[in-house]
């Protein structure tokens, strides 16, 4: 669907969120909506402290299927593919010869139906393009059905009025469950570093069942603002900022995706694209590696801002790649890439920030702690 | 409403005059377009301004805004407390909220800037021309 100029895709909620006074913005080829009336600042700590509901209906959802799909996708991703057990889900990437990163990616085993892929909404045809060019099996695109998700610490109990049983679900698990007669693909998973679930529904039936999950007084529509916040408090990358086709996952502090059965020595080594300097990064390091950074004060660090070593050096040793005002954090918080050798928590450096050079402390990762239900 | 005891700029700054000098803060349109302000970067206390001149920063969770500097002229004071609370600007932009005062600034560049009828038509237009 379009917006009326047809400039625009619109999702299949598109009128719920005008109706709920939504501030529409293009995103990735759609109108999305950016923040509702209660701003995002609201909306960020009511994500936190209730549970948020956000349409990323604009993602892709590809299926792969045949009695090969996970060996297949494995000469694509260096994640253990093939061991991932039926009703468990998976973040890994899509990585290009020189072992930079095309896409990251949630795979789920789906058991009998297949692998289920949700991918970046600016990447879906580029990667629906990588899949047909290399693998022989079957792949789908999912374009009827839209993608929810419900995050925060009263995510659970507002869904398990609709979903009995899913309070049973842990980190990363995945189901199908009967909601009405109508089947929806549930993982419990998400992008805000709180319990929550992803929903994947039919398209006619998404605004239904978001007027319903609605209906609880914890749950409130949360915008792509937010989401972008709290992801960064998560210290959770966002593709194309934080990782591109450049970065590789051990520099992009990602190697914990890469499972042992597919670095040196394992069973299942190498085999997907650059796997040399992946596996080979894995060994020896690499020259400089993504951590967090907290500036000095409220004012926000962006990307793209330069970073030094010293105040007063006029050779940049890194930049910014994603930074705001952290809500909860109710401080500056950033990510970017450093040296290695200054990537120790602890580290004083500067950005230059309007001319100006603000200290920063390199510091780890997540800026706000996760509350996954393990 | 708009304040009728203050002039306006086209760049949605207010400027009143008080005690001798000109108190400069931005109006309730542009507070609402910025959406929760998370960070206020003032002037330098004394620092010379020159009309036009990019000299404050307001932030919101998504985006850096430019202030302009209404007229030439010294800082005098600096609001600090929204050092610590710059969600006052948007609580309260015509009080409380102010961001800037300026000394030993020229009578008739005050008297150039839009008054709050002319503000007020300014930004029918834009909105009609969205």
């Amino acid at each position: 669907m379009q917006t009326p100029d047809n400039s625009l895709s619109i999702t299949c909620l598109h009128q719920h969120h005008v109706s709920f006074g939504a501030k529409m913005v293009p995103f990735a080829g759609y109108s999305m909506p950016v923040q509702y009336p209660n701003g995002l600042l609201w909306e960020h700590r009511h994500t936190r402290t209730q549970a948020g509901l956000f349409d990323v209906s604009h993602m892709g959802q590809i299926r792969l299927s045949g009695p090969h799909a996970a060996q297949e996708l494995e000469s694509l991703v260096p994640a253990d593919i093939v061991g991932l057990k039926p009703g468990r889900q998976r973040y890994t990437f899509f990585t290009n010869a020189q072992g930079g990163i095309l896409d990251d990616i949630m795979v789920t085993n789906q058991g009998e139906a297949g692998l289920l892929l949700v991918v970046n909404a600016a990447r879906k045809q580029a990667d629906l393009a990588w899949l047909q060019q290399n693998l022989h099996g079957s792949i789908e695109y999912l374009e009827d059905r839209a993608l929810l998700a419900l995050q925060g610490p009263e995510a659970e109990s507002a869904l398990k009025n609709y979903l009995p049983g899913i309070e049973d679900m842990r980190f990363m698990d995945a189901c199908s469950m009967n909601w009405q007669g109508v089947e929806l693909w549930i993982s419990r998973s998400g992008y805000t570093g709180e319990d929550g679930f992803e929903i994947s529904a039919p398209a006619a039936e998404a605004s239904t069942l978001c007027s319903q999950l609605l209906e609880q007084d914890a749950v409130s529509w949360i915008g792509l603002g937010a989401r972008d916040s709290l992801r960064l408090e998560a210290g959770l990358c966002l593709y194309g900022h934080d990782i591109d086709e450049q970065t590789s996952a051990v520099e992009a502090n990602l190697s914990w995706a890469i499972q042992k059965i597919r670095r040196t020595g394992g069973a299942r080594a190498g085999g997907f694209p650059g796997a040399e300097r992946i596996l080979q990064e894995l060994e020896s390091g690499t020259a400089n590696t993504r951590c967090g950074i907290l500036p000095d004060g409220r004012g926000a660090m962006r990307e793209g801002t330069l970073l030094f070593a010293n105040a007063e050096d006029t050779a940049p040793i890194g930049k910014i790649t994603s930074g705001c005002f952290g809500p909860s954090c109710e401080r500056s918080i950033a990510m970017g890439y450093v040296p290695t050798s200054l990537a120790t928590p602890g580290t004083r450096i500067w950005g230059e920030v309007r001319g100006k050079r603000i200290g920063a402390e390199v510091s780890t990762l997540p800026f706000y702690p996760h509350n996954y239900k393990r | 409403m708009t304040p009728s005891d203050r002039r306006y700029t086209e760049t949605h700054e207010w400027i009143k005059l008080e005690d001798g000098v000109a108190v400069v803060g931005i109006t309730d349109y542009a507070q609402e377009a910025l959406g929760d302000i998370t960070f206020v970067d003032l002037p330098d206390p004394d620092q010379e301004l020159e009309q036009d001149q990019e000299c404050a920063v307001i932030e919101s969770v998504k985006a850096a805004t430019d202030i302009y500097a209404p007229l030439s002229g010294n800082v005098s004071e600096i609001n600090e407390a929204l050092e610590a609370n710059p969600e006052t600007v948007n609580e309260d932009p015509y009080g409380e909220g102010w961001l800037f005062k300026i000394a030993a600034f020229d009578m008739d560049q005050f008297n150039d800037l839009l008054d709050a009828a002319d503000y007020e038509a300014m930004n029918e237009e834009e909105d009609d021309n969205e």
